[in-house]
């Protein structure tokens, strides 16, 4: 019985990916009731979760999966395509779809009004099609309808933040997000007036033989104007400390680390498979501009996180200072430079994911994310604010952690390029992390709460879970790198390969 | 037992007194009882199992895991390691008895925290000892850091958050801004962070980069405390006296000098270094350190933050040991591990007994003490005598070594160093044991000028237990001066 089952969808799990959130969305519309909602997503999420866990294992071990939409033969037809690199970023997608989930009813119960939850869940749901649509896809302008699937949801999710700051933020966010789509449609259509092909293997060919063209630069600029806005690389990056403050906690959790990282996919994807940047790209200095921006983003994410009052405001600048650390790594353009920014699309997806869901508790218990919602917090909630310790730490990059393999790899690619005094930078500006992780800290633990504050109990163990399988796996998977790291730099392998 | 897994074992020993702790904190003489057994247990396997072998010229290994390629967990025992391990280990046991009648006689709160932390910070003091490369040192480092962190601020007040605020801003960002670049130039360089004997770089990395790797391990251990970054040890002395005693004069301290040291003669190779005069630098910055330190401290009236310059001073004689890059250097920076910490844990539990028995903190508060407390001062007589290096204290020997060192460099600089350090230590010390015998204490002093009024037995017994081990030590000076010689070629 389960054999037949399974021989039924087993040649068409990379579909699935797409057509079963998309199809739950609208079951969640019909079923209304709120936790029946909820039981259509977690069902959903979970199994896209084991589905990319089943595809990532198919791909280490047998290879790059095609599959023709509609059995159009490629490049005619769409196809979608799953080699090492968007084997992995598909995996902490659909996890951290699958994880979040789990902490989602108490969280939004205290946000979200009871008669509108289905239809989070729904834009919920929707947000995950597009992220998947665009990891698995390998047709560039499936990629931008994709994005604008998991934008235009995204913008919905924002929005029903507790405060009306929530939709000027939505709306920032959504012009914001629109110029990004229309300068990548853009660059696609250039790239088709060019080539003649949306699929990205042919594309990346027939861009081989046409050779150095100025309305392929001119796309190549578009595209990566356009990524870097959903990026939010730094200085495009205005829309996320709104987006992030102000979204409902788990919108929050579960933006931060998915919606950024499906971005800077497409971006290593456009520039090492399509464009095949190098140093000499064209003499366009891409890499430097790369370097100069990831560097910026680095320090003035890190500086003014340290100034804010508000946690959730501080984590979110923090990670446009992450971000500039994986662009810094795509800049390297060798091998270890190159894992190190694929590794830590892993490592920061679950560390910030585990932090903005201990802030999700927070909210919860105490009712505010400012710096003095977390006085006394380590005696009053013990395990929530562990969890912010470790997730912490790892987020200054201590050894086991997860953030240490990542700068790890970020300081052996700046060595390795011989450009030491950028090594010196990435561990100067972890060390701003340390100042402004540590600063909650001691609040947590050094400050008593002001007199007559109201009594707060331990997070319930359905965030308290969520919570500590996120910061947990920090450890794991700083101590047990063949997944992440191993994944990551036989991806970053296949893509120099296709430099040289 | 096998020695090997005795290795692993003594690595995570300490950690079973965190369990037993937590177990047992509503009952706090079993709890304490749990840390003697655990402490006592702890120095059985690393003085009956593991030093037998290393005595025979054994290096028992223990692979834990690799975590990146080519960077693994892994624990092995040489000489060095061996005798940083005995004395953390053994000074652990005497530190938990004075910490019983210290912490109770002052009703210091959250001791069950306290405990854990300690526990924690020994596993770290362990795991560095035994570290086979500098990947799991820099593991245990940090987690001496951190685990002792919440001791430093263990009263929660202004004054320990800001001193926690330092002590982990120069400890923590120091090791990730230099020892982790090193550590990755290390591994870029050779492909291995792997402690080998006579050293790995030679070869792979030349010239001014040479000098510059090595500074960015001596300043990257900010623990050694070496100046500029020697200002976290002074204001970590706002922490209970055992903390200070163990941690701040032995663990964590200790740890510091033998990153350097260890990295010194298994990473460069003092053939190395010898061969390119790339660590003549250091020795001067050294030497600075050793004067600069002892002139602070003369002019020090609190007693803990004089023992604290001292220590920043004394640390230095063993990074000088480790940059003159002789034999005779290294094996007396080796055995200043041991002399000092003797010496300096009797100086840090005199000045806790004298906070709990007479409520003085400052030296001029001093006058006629040592007659109400006569063994309280006499242990701190043997332990300045061993600091300053004087026979019969043990730390005469080191000092000896360390002279012999600088004369094998011909560095005559640094022996006149050494000799102006131990007159300007007389200075510092001895004022305290003159003021305590032959000053007449003040005659306002309610405490009742006449008879012995010492304080309790267990802050009293383990600084005359280390002052006399010190005198011990002085007799055995020549096993650990054959132990040391294993990790020369």
């Amino acid at each position: 019985m389960i054999d037949t089952l399974w021989s039924l969808i087993d040649n068409d799990l990379p579909a699935l990916q797409i057509a079963l959130p998309l199809l739950a969305a609208t079951l969640c519309i019909l079923v209304r009731r709120p936790m029946a909602a909820w039981s259509v997503a977690m069902v959903v999420a979970w199994s896209s979760f084991l589905n990319a866990g089943v595809l990532l294992h198919r791909v280490l071990t047998t290879g790059t999966i095609s599959y023709a939409e509609g059995g159009w033969p490629v490049p005619w037809g769409i196809e979608l395509r799953i080699d090492l690199l968007n084997a992995l970023v598909l995996l902490v997608v659909t996890g951290i779809c699958a994880i979040v989930l789990i902490a989602a009813p108490r969280s939004i119960d205290a946000e979200i009004p009871r008669e509108k939850q289905y239809l989070f869940y729904a834009a919920y749901l929707l947000c995950m099609t597009g992220l998947a649509g665009m990891t698995v896809t390998g047709d560039a302008f499936n990629i931008f309808v994709f994005l604008e699937i998991s934008s235009l949801s995204s913008y919905a999710l924002i929005s029903q933040g507790r405060t009306r700051r929530a939709l000027t933020s939505a709306i920032q966010y959504l012009i914001m997000g629109t110029i990004g789509g229309t300068f990548i449609l853009l660059g696609i259509g250039m790239l088709y007036m060019v080539t003649g092909t949306l699929n990205i293997v042919d594309l990346a060919n027939q861009l081989a033989l046409v050779g150095p063209n100025r309305t392929v630069l001119v796309a190549a600029a578009c595209i990566g104007v356009g990524v870097a806005i959903k990026l939010a690389m730094f200085p495009l990056h205005i829309w996320l400390p709104n987006a992030y403050t102000y979204a409902p906690a788990v919108v929050t959790a579960f933006i931060a680390a998915t919606s950024t990282k499906v971005a800077y996919y497409v971006l290593v994807r456009f520039a090492f498979s399509v464009f095949r940047i190098n140093p000499t790209f064209d003499g366009t200095h891409s890499n430097a501009i790369f370097m100069t921006l990831g560097l910026a983003a680095m320090f003035a994410g890190s500086l003014v996180a340290v100034y804010q009052d508000n946690v959730k405001r501080m984590l979110a600048y923090s990670s446009v200072a992450q971000i500039g650390y994986m662009v810094l790594g795509l800049s390297f353009a060798n091998e270890y430079g190159l894992t190190g920014g694929l590794v830590h699309v892993f490592n920061h997806a679950i560390m910030k994911c585990g932090l903005f869901l201990v802030l999700a508790c927070v909210l919860l218990r105490v009712g505010s994310t400012r710096l003095s919602a977390f006085e006394g917090l380590g005696r009053r909630m013990p395990l929530t604010f562990a969890a912010f310790v470790v997730g912490g730490l790892s987020l200054v990059g201590v050894p086991l952690t997860v953030g240490f393999v990542s700068k790890w790899y970020l300081v052996l690619g700046a060595l390795d390029a011989g450009l030491w005094p950028v090594a010196v930078l990435i561990l100067a500006s972890s060390l701003l992390a340390l100042v402004y992780i540590w600063r909650v800290v001691e609040v947590g633990y050094f400050k008593e709460p002001p007199e007559g504050a109201d009594v707060v109990t331990e997070a319930p163990l359905s965030m308290l879970v969520p919570t500590w399988i996120l910061i947990g796996s920090t450890i794991v998977f700083g101590v047990w790198t063949s997944l992440s790291a191993g994944v990551a730099s036989a991806a970053a392998r296949m893509l120099m390969g296709g430099v040289s | 037992m096998s020695a090997t897994t005795a290795v692993g074992l003594a690595v995570v020993w300490p950690l079973f007194a965190v369990a037993l702790i937590v177990v047992l904190q509503r009952w706090p003489n079993l709890r304490e009882t749990g840390t003697l057994l655990t402490g006592g247990s702890l120095f059985a396997i690393v003085a009956g199992v593991i030093l037998p072998e290393v005595q025979a010229g054994g290096r028992p290994r223990f692979d834990l895991w690799e975590v990146l390629p080519g960077l693994g967990l892994a624990f092995e025992v040489e000489p060095l390691g061996m005798i940083f391990g005995l004395v953390a280990s053994g000074l652990w046991i005497v530190t938990t008895f004075y910490s019983i009648g210290y912490m109770r006689a002052h009703h210091e709160e959250n001791q069950t925290r306290f405990y854990i932390c300690f526990a924690i910070a020994i596993s770290g003091a362990i795991g560095v000892a035994f570290a086979a490369n500098v990947f799991t040192l820099f593991v245990f480092y940090e987690l001496i850091t951190l685990s002792t962190f919440p001791l430093v601020t263990h009263t929660g007040t202004k004054k320990a958050r800001n001193a926690g605020r330092m002590y982990l801003g120069i400890l923590m960002g120091t090791s990730i801004a230099f020892l982790l670049l090193a550590m990755v130039w290390t591994w870029l360089a050779t492909g291995t962070t792997e402690f080998t004997p006579g050293g790995i770089l030679a070869g792979k990395v030349e010239g001014t980069q040479l000098m510059i790797l090595l500074a960015l391990y001596a300043f990257g251990t900010a623990k050694a405390a070496l100046m500029p970054f020697h200002k976290w040890l002074p204001a970590a002395m706002v922490a209970p006296t055992p903390v200070s005693a163990l941690l701040h004069a032995v663990a964590v301290v200790k740890a510091g000098v033998f990153t350097i040291l260890k990295v010194v003669v298994y990473v460069f190779g003092i053939d190395l270094l010898a061969a390119t005069d790339a660590s003549r630098w250091l020795t001067w910055v050294a030497a600075f350190t050793i004067v600069a330190a002892s002139c602070v401290a003369l002019g020090k009236d609190n007693l803990k933050v004089r023992l604290a310059y001292s220590t920043i001073s004394q640390l230095s004689y063993i990074v000088l040991g480790a940059a003159l890059a002789t034999t005779a250097g290294v094996i007396g920076g080796g055995m200043h591990i041991v002399m000092h910490a003797f010496g300096k844990i009797t100086l840090f539990f005199c000045a806790g007994a004298i906070m709990v028995g007479a409520h003085k903190t400052e030296i001029s508060e001093m006058d006629g003490l040592g007659r109400r407390m006569p063994f309280t001062f006499g242990a701190f007589l043997l332990g300045s005598l061993s600091v300053i290096g004087l026979p019969p204290m043990g730390g005469s020997w080191s000092k000896w070594f360390l002279m012999l060192g600088a004369a094998e460099a011909d560095q005559w600089v640094m022996m006149v160093v050494l000799m102006a350090s131990s007159l300007l230590s007389i200075g510092y010390l001895m004022p305290v044991v003159v003021r305590g015998f032959f000053r007449p204490a003040p005659v306002d002093d309610h405490h009742g000028a006449t008879g012995i009024h010492e304080a309790p037995l267990l802050c009293v017994l383990p600084p005359v237990f280390t002052a006399l081990g010190g005198i011990v030590l002085f007799f055995y000076a020549g096993d650990i001066w054959r132990l040391l010689m294993g990790m020369v070629p």
